[in-house]
């Protein structure tokens, strides 16, 4: 049996399946038939337990989290909370009942102390589930730890979840719900974990299944054939030797360069990008300075930030976008007014020019970290649209210290006129995800339309095409800054369509590195004219895995079988 | 019944980690405890739950009071307890 869904990177994994139990509906308040001397003994009996069992997961986890396990198992037996569920039963209440009850009271009173408390309410919560799970003897929700390597079935993990869970026992994700950009699939991709998310048929996979969580291509195998689990176990393998390969330079198999840089978000994965490969930042996110702030930083606070972040790649190049806010990122002193559709709003670069202070002191910081450090630093805008904007912000930049100013095609206006656009501005990023939400009309963020969100569609690809073209025309450098440049055989075709580097998460450089060296330029733009020629976006990668096929020597890594 | 009144040592007050270690030792006491904030009414201090309801900062003055058991030897243990900074 296969379930199809969307892989998030390009890992293989095989193990047996963990199923995330669901959480609990809210006990019925009906009066109970056994008399409150016996529901108290089921409360007491239920409480002592959860309160062993959480007891026992502390000492096995160690560390912070047994304190807090050992914490919430002393609230499963707190005096006062069974003073509390006693005096509910007394009323006639069911044992279910009355513990979901006196929870629920001090959880709330703890939710209105704010702060440290409230994040402590959401402990009171788990144990309140545990207690009226194990009296309803249905699994626990919550994330489970079976104490061996196991694939992860959840509907969606929310943030909660995926702190408490053990990565080192995760071999792979799969949930229900949820698109590519959803919550697993961020971490799945920071955490190079493999995942497919959006697999709805997954729902009837079970407890100890045994699967194939094939994010390549997709796809989630139940009880495969022993054929099939040697052939993921020597994808797993030749994976692995990929990454523990010599880390050279991007380039394609004829020797053409194509620069292999890093999306980062703050200065803090710059060493590790750089241990992985990356020959320096495309695409450097600034928000992290101003969320959480009421007011936009200082210049010298910036600066000291900047300086940092440039000071890890001497040498090379780092592209830095200047505060990006709006839309799924409001801030409060740049974003006031509340609007209808905030993606179609005024952020990026219309923001920027509403409040134009904050970009110019941003511009300021910038500048002043460039000359104190040796990095090649280059400033774009995000959401440009227009000719005027990009002369409006290239200026600014000259004006500024800013040497080289360019732009980031996320609207298919940017794209549709690169030719002038690029006349204007030193270089053009792509922003598939972006470019790609705005092309089909798709909410990135919403699960029900994340079947739109597919930078393989050829109505993508057209406009990067376009991009690429305006580039090598007016011979400015055109890079790629999505998640699309992650995707190992994307890659090639976006090469083939003219980007000139590509800036992806750093887990990612090793598997489009291998990718990139097995194609000529003439491959690459072979593969890049038989995507652009399909029809839709799966029929665009099927014809590009064909393409690819026939140009390299060995099969390109991930065949659909 | 013995009490006495000390200023908490932790720089997180008493939530947590020092709410737990500290209701853990009056609950394995053998005597009967309570703790009140400065003004505040007494409440069981082997309940967490009534503990860090009280919202006890680092500084605060709490007064806590033993009954029964070894008095003495209890109270001083859990005004050692309160005192220290468990948050280093």
């Amino acid at each position: 049996m296969e379930f199809r869904g969307t892989g998030i990177g390009q890992g293989v994994a095989v193990g047996p399946v963990v199923r995330m139990a669901e959480r609990l509906p809210e006990p019925v308040d009906r009066p109970s038939h056994l008399d409150p001397a016996r529901e108290e003994e089921r409360a007491r009996a239920s409480l002592s337990v959860v309160a062993g069992e959480l007891q026992r997961m502390g000492a096995q986890a160690g560390g912070a989290a047994q304190d807090v396990l050992e914490a919430q198992a002393m609230m499963a037996e707190d005096p006062t909370l069974v003073d509390d569920i006693v005096k509910r039963l007394a009323d006639g209440k069911t044992a279910e009942r009355a513990v979901f009850e006196a929870f629920a009271s001090f959880r709330d009173m703890l939710a209105a102390m704010g702060g440290y408390m409230g994040e402590r309410a959401a402990d009171l919560d788990d144990v309140s589930q545990r207690v009226v799970a194990h009296l309803l003897k249905v699994p626990a929700p919550g994330v489970p730890n079976p104490g061996h390597p196991f694939v992860l079935v959840a509907r969606d993990l929310a943030p909660a979840d995926t702190a408490l869970l053990d990565l080192g026992q995760v071999l792979g994700l799969v949930t229900i719900d949820g698109g590519p950009t959803s919550h697993t699939a961020i971490l799945a991709r920071e955490k190079s974990i493999v995942a497919v998310v959006g697999a709805a048929d997954a729902a009837t996979l079970a407890d100890g299944d045994t699967v194939i969580v094939d994010a390549a291509n997709d796809l989630v195998v139940q009880d495969p054939t022993p054929e099939q689990i040697a052939e993921a176990r020597e994808r797993i393998a030749e994976r692995a030797a990929r990454a523990a390969a010599p880390v050279t330079p991007g380039a394609l198999a004829d020797g053409t360069p194509v620069p292999l840089l890093a999306n980062l978000g703050s200065a803090d994965g710059a060493e590790e990008a750089a241990r992985l490969g990356a020959e320096g930042v495309g695409l450097f996110r600034t928000e992290f300075l101003f969320l959480d702030a009421n007011t936009a930083p200082s210049v010298t606070e910036q600066q000291a930030q900047y300086t940092r972040m440039l000071s890890a790649f001497p040498g090379r190049k780092v592209v830095v976008r200047v505060l990006d806010a709006g839309a799924d990122k409001p801030l409060s002193f740049l974003n006031d007014a509340p609007e209808e559709n905030p993606a179609l709003g005024l952020r990026g670069i219309r923001a920027l020019r509403h409040s134009e202070v904050i970009l110019r002191e941003q511009l300021t910081a910038l500048a002043a970290a460039d000359a104190a450090t040796e990095a090649d630093l280059w400033v774009m805008a995000p959401m440009i649209a227009t000719v005027e904007e990009t002369r409006y912000f290239t200026n600014l930049c000259r004006e500024l210290g800013i040497k080289v100013a360019g732009v980031m095609v996320e609207t298919p206006s940017a794209a549709l006129i690169a030719d002038h656009i690029l006349k204007v501005a030193d270089f053009a990023s792509i922003g598939t995800n972006d470019l790609t939400q705005y092309t089909m009309a798709a909410d990135r963020l919403l699960g029900t339309v994340a079947n739109l969100q597919d930078a393989w569609h050829p109505a993508v690809l057209r406009l990067v095409a376009q991009v690429g073209e305006a580039g090598r025309v007016d011979g400015r450098p055109v890079g790629i800054c999505g998640e699309a440049a992650a995707d190992p055989l994307l890659a090639v075709v976006l090469v083939g369509l003219g980007a000139t580097s590509l800036s992806m998460s750093p887990s990612a450089l090793a598997d489009v590195r291998a990718s990139l060296a097995r194609h000529t330029r003439e491959d690459a733009e072979r593969i890049a004219r038989a995507a652009l020629a399909a029809e839709g976006a799966a029929e665009a990668k099927q014809a590009a895995q064909e393409a690819a096929a026939a140009s390299a020597p060995t099969p390109t890594g991930t065949p659909v079988p | 019944m013995v009490e006495r009144t000390v200023r908490v040592g932790s720089s997180h007050g008493l939530h947590a980690r020092p709410a737990k270690l500290f209701t853990q030792a009056a609950a394995s006491s053998g005597s009967t405890v309570t703790i009140a904030k400065a003004g505040g009414t007494p409440v069981n201090a082997a309940s967490i739950l009534a503990v860090i309801a009280q919202g006890i900062d680092h500084g605060d003055e709490v007064t806590v009071a033993v009954d029964g058991g070894d008095e003495q030897r209890v109270l001083d243990e859990l005004v050692e307890l309160l005192s220290t900074d468990h948050d280093e």
